[in-house]
């Protein structure tokens, strides 16, 4: 890996080798190219990322900890580590680049922030946000979303942000970004679209990791500091990819570091009964980018599932797409089962109920580690499950003696 | 695409209209477009049906999605369009989203397009530096004309460079908004259309986006070389389905304003 990666990729036109770029109707086009600009000329400076770090630590309460799992250690051998992401206000990562992405807005004097959401995460982030900056907020999310993750809906609505149900096809998070897009292009002048990962157009990928650079900054001084070296193997879930983006950042240029990109295997290996974008998709468009697609022999995307509402996305993020072809980073998968394992596992032997998205982390972690016991594992745990435990009981409580 | 430049020579205030294939019928392609050239519309876009278009308004999207379901493809288009060139003769556009274009293979689209009869392609997530840098040649070597969008933002110098780069006409959305039906022009769009015209640019300008009946029509040719209707044809066969003579009569009364009774 060269030393000046981040200056290298993107491209000046937002192209991670092939992927990437912005392939959209004039319209829009125009609006991501002032983004952009905007992007460059406040992020930088001094005065924006005073006010970035100062809500960082004051607002969020970051850094967040990295911790030692002492007990899931001893069950499956190795060394577990949790970057502890569940612990940012707001119980996700997500609120690292909504804070960004919304005291950007503000300087660019928009009203109202408009993006989708899967999990409701990325959107409880943006109200969560909003209310703090005093912009309008609102959220597209998916009808069948909205039932499986309810207490993010209320949480979005206490907070002030209008929810929008999306009744279209699979009604997931897929159509939740063709509703939120529409919505914006309704108005790209007073409001802005803050989409929820490191996908979209340019510069919304570059602009994401950007902000979510800071979990993997943290993370690797923290591991260092805990024990005076860099971790073997570094694991995040991936979606659309923003936590794994942010924490993989940090170890970019470690070589020693592996990294490991879970992506959701669902149900099954057939047509939508899993998301595992980078293992059985092909290079195409969506959403106006470039990336690794499940897609038809038509060039439709195709249907997807996961038990984790944050990655049953058919996309995914074009610097993922880029560094499964460079090799850097290894990308596999996890099933359903195996995710509500580890959902159970964490939170039976650790006192930490995960997100079903960082479950998938977690369950490959414990692979890793039986694997390899002498090689230490850094998981991003990238939310908590408090949004999940509704659901969970009812459809797996049997199962762990609940109900 | 003579036939195209040649009409934009010849003809003013040009109606073109635009329709999703497969919709309402996946057999209705065919008739439709004989039924809009009896009516009296100049040309036609073809819409190819795409599941997740980013400037397509609800009108449009709901006739691809149905379009879709009804089995519409690039293969199934093309299958039906074959003798399409001794069927029907006014010029035929193609517009649609990049993807399946790709997934189809970009050089054998094209040559599946010359071979049609196509005269142009509209795709607006096409962005204008990947075609010159890539796609140009492939366009001039197949006769085909790449259409470009502009908008009230479009910056005056991307105009110019789209005006260099255009061969037959530039598409003017004429609200930043998605595709729809509106009422009438909003003094800003007038304005618009004068700041465009002030410019004095080589190519002639459609007009898109927003006209459902004759007076908007007329009103825009005053403006531009013509103007597209799209979500009211739509919204047309949705009622009445391809019914040749109800989309005669639609053609009809756009263009003169006569009012028949369907």
């Amino acid at each position: 890996m060269s030393e000046n990666y981040f200056k290298k990729y993107p491209s000046k036109d937002g192209f991670y080798k092939e992927y990437g770029g912005a392939f959209l109707p004039p319209a829009l086009e125009e609006e991501m190219n002032k983004i952009t600009d905007a992007y460059y000329a406040i992020s930088k400076s001094h005065n924006f990322i005073s006010e970035l770090r100062s809500i960082r630590k004051h607002y969020q309460g970051r850094p967040t900890p990295v911790y030692y799992c002492n007990r899931l250690s001893d069950k499956y051998g190795g060394r577990i580590y949790l970057k502890r992401e569940d612990l940012n206000h707001s119980g996700a990562h997500k609120l690292n680049h909504c804070m960004g992405e919304a005291l950007l807005a503000k300087y660019m004097g928009k009203k109202k922030l408009i993006a989708e959401t899967g999990a409701g995460q990325h959107g409880v982030a943006l109200a969560t946000a909003a209310a703090y900056f005093g912009l309008e907020c609102e959220i597209h999310m998916g009808e069948v979303d909205i039932a499986k993750e309810h207490p993010n809906v209320v949480r979005m609505e206490i907070l002030g942000a209008k929810v929008v149900p999306v009744s279209k096809g699979l009604k997931t998070l897929k159509e939740a970004v063709d509703s939120a897009f529409e919505a914006y292009v309704q108005d790209p002048v007073t409001s802005i679209y803050c989409i929820g990962s490191v996908v979209g157009p340019h510069p919304f990928p570059m602009m994401v990791r950007d902000f979510q650079h800071v979990v993997g900054v943290e993370a690797r001084e923290q591991f260092f500091d805990m024990t005076g070296e860099m971790p073997d193997n570094v694991v995040a879930c991936v979606g659309g990819g923003s936590n794994a983006m942010g924490i993989f950042s940090g170890f970019m240029e470690d070589e020693d570091v592996d990294l490991y990109g879970v992506e959701p295997g669902g149900r099954s290996m057939n047509t939508g009964d899993h998301a595992a974008t980078m293992m059985q998709g092909k290079p195409g468009l969506i959403h106006g980018f470039k990336c690794y697609l499940l897609q038809d022999d038509e060039g439709n995307p195709s249907p997807v599932y996961s038990v984790a509402s944050g990655l049953d996305y058919p996309g995914v993020g074009p610097e993922h797409s880029m560094l499964k072809d460079i090799g850097r980073v290894n990308y596999d998968m996890v099933t359903d089962k195996e995710a509500i394992d580890a959902f159970f596992e964490l939170s039976r032997l650790e006192g930490i109920i995960p997100a079903l998205e960082s479950a998938h982390a977690v369950a490959y972690a414990f692979k890793l580690a039986q694997k390899d016991p002498r090689r230490s594992v850094l998981v991003n745990l990238s939310g908590r499950g408090d949004k999940d435990i509704d659901f969970v009981v009812e459809q797996y409580g049997k199962d762990y003696g609940i109900g | 695409m003579k036939k195209l430049i040649s009409l934009f020579k010849q003809k003013r205030n040009l109606l073109s209209v635009y329709f999703t294939a497969g919709f309402p019928e996946l057999n209705s392609t065919v008739p439709i477009l004989k039924a809009l050239e009896e009516g009296g519309a100049d040309f036609v876009e073809i819409g190819m049906p795409y599941s997740d278009p980013l400037a397509d308004g609800p009108v449009i999207q709901n006739s691809s999605s149905r379009a879709l379901t009804n089995g519409m493809s690039l293969k199934v288009l093309f299958e039906q369009l074959k003798d399409i060139k001794q069927q029907v003769s006014i010029p035929l556009i193609l517009m649609g989203y990049l993807n399946p274009v790709l997934k189809f293979g970009f050089n054998a689209f094209i040559e599946r397009c010359k071979e049609t009869g196509i005269s142009g392609l509209i795709i607006p997530d096409l962005p204008y530096e990947t075609y010159i840098e890539k796609y140009e040649p492939v366009f001039a070597r197949n006769k085909i004309s790449n259409i470009f969008l502009i908008t009230p933002q479009t910056p005056k110098q991307r105009i110019l460079n789209l005006d260099q780069a255009s061969t037959s006409f530039l598409y003017m959305v004429s609200s930043a908004a998605v595709t729809g039906t509106r009422q009438g022009l909003s003094k800003r769009q007038i304005k618009y259309f004068k700041r465009i015209n002030s410019m004095k640019l080589s190519t002639p300008r459609m007009v898109g986006f927003g006209i459902s009946n004759h007076e908007t029509f007329k009103e825009v040719c005053q403006y531009a070389h013509g103007a597209i209707v799209g979500s009211a044809f739509i919204k047309h066969l949705e009622n009445y389905g391809h019914d040749q003579e109800a989309i005669i009569n639609f053609v009809k009364n756009l263009k003169t304003g006569e009012q028949t009774d369907i």
